[in-house]
């Protein structure tokens, strides 16, 4: 007899081992979330997957499925929280679509229309980060920094390099990079680099690509996240 | 040679004992760190620079942990680097008064470095001195009982650059305030007396074969031993005292019994990273009473089979390590720690100390073991639990320092006997760290099932308005709860208790709270990160008299959103002063919310702060008159 559990009252099967998000996704269910993709370890801080398993709240890309679970997660309740989280993300950085490289690319903009998000709802804090442009391909514009982690996963557990790190804490979190100059052209950064392709939003940039696909073509233009989003993570 | 390469070198030489002292270890990153800013005054480039060459490991790790901890400097700090406790207590005695008058004296800004960079004056969490403040740290030594005269002092011995050891030994002296103790803060204990008891218990037949499979690979149930140990916990009905009171026999039940992958071995952590604001019971436990923590935490190596043993002290105190390293070589020497204790032949465990670094997150257990293991402080996805996948993926429990004293007692006396004290569901005694508004603050130990009433009349507290019980993670209790009792059945508690008079404002405990939250959330989940952010400005805003319904509103919806999508403990109770205080002291806030509508948070005669302060004017005309009331 198969694994399964529910989501939204939904026959969910899954293997042992799989997490919420695993098997949702495996059963073409869109659990939204940014900091999550499964190529790499799950690492639970964007709380964007966030569901009720038996009433009570968990991250689903880091919570196993069980047999029996009892799943919500498209309900009004949690996806208002979502939202909040997602208005939260967007006043924490600078996040400007009108002029981002990454519109219509970007998970986080994806995301938010899909939880429609009409306004940003809480105060700006307009945090000062520099750009740094010192690599020959790459640019790094921090103010689109979610702190998702994925770039440093990538760099460290596929690439093997460590280019990128967090550090500080709480809002003084940031994104680091291994140079002593704190410059990304000091690195072993590459365009082949893992790190290079997984930004979900617009930090970690190719140079001379910029806008090479037109805003209106892009993959969230032509369908929504919840509809494209099991085709690449 | 050049000034750099010369400064260079130095640094190399300090990175290179500090390594070597730590077997070059990547793990022990937190201590080697500490210890180089401890030689270096700061962590500078250069000995980032040695550290990765000779511990291997990349830049970005080292820089991450570094970053993370608020002791930790990667900007030069100055040779004297002096904080001032800034709990709602510290504030109550006038702390700030004192700040600024250190910092009139030394002609240096709040938090920036003297322009010799001979000194910086600034401010952090609780200190643990609550019972003795107004309290500062100067380069992680405590003082205390801070007065003009003493502050004066202090400037003064800056000034000429005098070095610390050669102050006053007075300044460093700290009071335990012991006001009413029971059975540990009396205990005229015997160093070893409880591991004879427990080994004692075991039975005669296969107690040399039970002992040594127990320190070494766990013992299969229903052998004695450490059975019987474990036992005597479980009937002591022991709860853990750093809080959530979980049942401690079982925690070390389901260690014991967790498989150990090859060269794997069984971890004991003490948890002394007392950050709770108000409180400061295992500052006095640890500096009074060494000898009966550390015989718990070898009672519970012997009752689950561990062999390696930390301590995870607060990096507030540091000033207590060398004492307590003193007392570690003496149980060795004593056969009390190291390689067959009291010569019960594979009978190994041993302790270390690890200081922790300004991060009242790493008081959460998995946390505290990402910390040991040289990480950022950052509380980890569970399950699993530290109990199977501890230190090093290896079964570890985590106790809080008084649950090891009990133990240690249990051990001695017998799980009857402590089940007996207390109440029916909540065994034993609790230390409280009393302080705020009364004449007595200090430690006071009770049997549980104490009522409030009773400890404010012991502590001398007159026209209570409210007590934090458990700090601003605990709950505020009013006047009309004053009969309810310290228990786990009523009000559990880690063991704060904090007094607040008539004449306080509630409104600015709970702000208080609120901006200690925001300064330690971790940052790795984005509710609590950005959350408690928000939080504080909401708060800050109703202080500036800016507030409306509106934001109040706002108030409660955030606290919902902490509540039911944070990563850990933290963010969940984060809002709990805000909570409490709403629903008990709710015209403190009603108070501030002078505008009916909508009022933005954006004032324009306070962003002009910045330019007033540059010209060095405060006239009425380097103010604008704003439609909200904001305040000039």
């Amino acid at each position: 007899m198969s694994l399964t559990f529910t989501l939204d009252g939904k026959s969910i099967p899954f293997a042992e081992g799989q997490t919420i998000i695993q098997a949702a996704q495996a059963a073409g269910v869109f659990i939204p979330h940014l900091c999550y993709h499964p190529e790499f370890k799950p690492h639970g801080s964007c709380k964007l997957c966030t569901v009720k398993v038996n009433g009570r709240h968990t991250a689903s890309c880091t919570m196993r499925a069980a047999a029996g679970m009892v799943v919500e997660s498209e309900t009004e309740e949690i996806n208002a929280e979502r939202r909040a989280l997602t208005q939260m993300l967007f006043v924490e950085g600078n996040h400007f679509c009108p002029s981002c490289e990454q519109s219509g690319n970007c998970q986080l903009q994806a995301t938010a229309y899909h939880l429609g998000m009409m306004s940003p709802h809480y105060d700006h804090f307009f945090p000062n980060r520099a750009v740094d442009a010192s690599h020959p391909d790459f640019l790094l514009d921090f103010n689109r920094c979610i702190l998702c982690s994925l770039c440093v996963r990538a760099s460290r557990d596929v690439d093997g390099k460590n280019v990128f790190a967090l550090s500080g804490r709480g809002i003084k979190t940031h994104l680091i990079v291994n140079a002593r100059s704190g410059q990304l052209g000091d690195t072993d950064f590459t365009p082949a680099d893992k790190a290079a392709q997984v930004c979900p939003v617009g930090v970690i940039l190719r140079k001379r690509r910029g806008f090479a696909v037109p805003i209106g073509e892009r993959q969230y233009d032509k369908a929504p996240i919840s509809e494209t989003a099991n085709d690449n993570c | 040679m050049a000034l750099d390469a010369m400064h260079a070198e130095a640094v190399a030489g300090v990175v290179d004992r500090v390594v070597a002292r730590y077997r070059r270890d990547p793990a022990n990153m937190v201590q080697i760190l500490r210890e180089i800013q401890e030689d270096c005054d700061w962590i500078p480039p250069e000995a980032i620079d040695r550290l990765q060459a000779t511990l291997g490991v990349p830049r970005t790790k080292i820089e991450g942990v570094a970053g993370f901890y608020a002791f930790f400097y990667t900007q030069p700090r100055g040779k004297y680097r002096v904080l001032f406790s800034d709990n709602i207590t510290d504030r109550m005695l006038g702390n700030k008064a004192m700040m600024d008058r250190l910092c009139n004296n030394l002609w240096v800004e709040r938090g920036k470095v003297s322009e010799d960079g001979l000194v910086s004056v600034a401010q952090t969490a609780c200190t643990g001195l609550c019972d003795q403040g107004p309290a500062l740290l100067v380069n992680n030594l405590a003082i205390g009982g801070l007065t003009a005269e003493r502050i004066d002092y202090i400037a003064e011995l800056i000034r000429g650059k005098v070095p610390l050891a050669d102050w006053p030994a007075e300044f460093f002296q700290v009071a335990d305030n012991i006001r009413r103790a029971d059975i540990l803060l009396t205990a005229d204990f015997e160093p070893g007396a409880a591991l004879l008891a427990a080994r004692a218990r075991a039975p005669d037949q296969g107690l040399l074969a039970s002992n040594m499979r127990s320190w070494r690979e766990g013992l299969p149930s229903g052998i004695g031993g450490p059975a019987a140990t474990l036992d005597e916990i479980k009937r002591a009905n022991l709860r853990g005292r750093g809080g959530a009171g979980f049942t401690t026999g079982l925690k070390w039940e389901a260690c014991r019994n967790a498989p150990l992958k090859a060269g794997q071995q069984r971890i004991v952590v003490c948890n002394a990273d007392e950050g709770e604001p108000g409180t400061f019971k295992d500052r006095v436990l640890l500096s009074t009473f060494p000898d009966l923590v550390f015989e718990g935490m070898t009672v519970a190596a012997y009752a689950v089979g561990a062999t390696r043993g930390f301590v995870y002290l607060r990096g507030e105190y540091r000033y207590l390590l060398d004492g307590l390293n003193a007392v570690l070589a003496r149980r060795r020497r004593e056969k009390l720690l190291g390689h067959d204790i009291l010569d019960i032949p594979g009978a190994d465990f041993d302790i270390e100390i690890h200081v922790g670094a300004g991060a009242y997150v790493c008081g959460e257990e998995s946390a505290l073991i990402e910390s040991l293991e040289g990480k950022r402080g950052t509380p980890r996805n569970r399950p699993p639990f530290p109990v199977t996948n501890g230190y090093l993926d290896q079964p570890t429990i985590v106790n809080n320092v008084e649950t090891f004293a009990a133990a240690a007692l249990i051990a001695l006396n017998g799980g009857e006997w402590y089940a007996g004290i207390g109440t029916r569901q909540s065994a034993g005694t609790k230390i409280l760290s009393v302080s705020g508004d009364c004449e007595w603050p200090g430690l006071y130990e009770y049997p549980f099932g104490v009522s409030v009433r009773q400890v404010l009349a012991d502590c001398g507290a007159v026209d209570t308005q409210a007590v934090q019980v458990s700090g601003p993670s605990g709950i505020c209790v009013a006047a009309d709860e004053f009969d309810r009792i310290i228990g786990f059945e009523d009000i559990p508690t880690a063991g704060a208790f904090t007094v607040f008079n008539q004449t306080r404002d509630m409104f600015q405990v709970a702000r208080n709270y609120v901006h200690f939250f925001q300064h330690e959330s971790c940052g790795f989940c984005t509710p609590c990160r950005v959350g408690t952010s928000l939080l504080k400005n909401l708060m800050d805003k109703l202080h500036r008299g800016a507030g409306s319904p509106y934001d109040f509103a706002e108030i409660e919806k955030l606290n919902q959103l902490l509540q039911s999508m944070s990563h850990c403990g933290l963010g969940h109770t984060a809002c709990n002063p805000v909570l409490d205080t709403i629903a008990k002291f709710r015209p403190y806030y009603d108070k501030r919310m002078m505008q009916k509508d909508f009022t933005p948070a954006f004032d324009l005669d306070r962003a002009l702060g910045a330019a007033r302060q540059m010209t060095g004017r405060d006239d009425p005309h380097a103010h604008l008159a704003t439609e909200h009331g904001g305040q000039a």
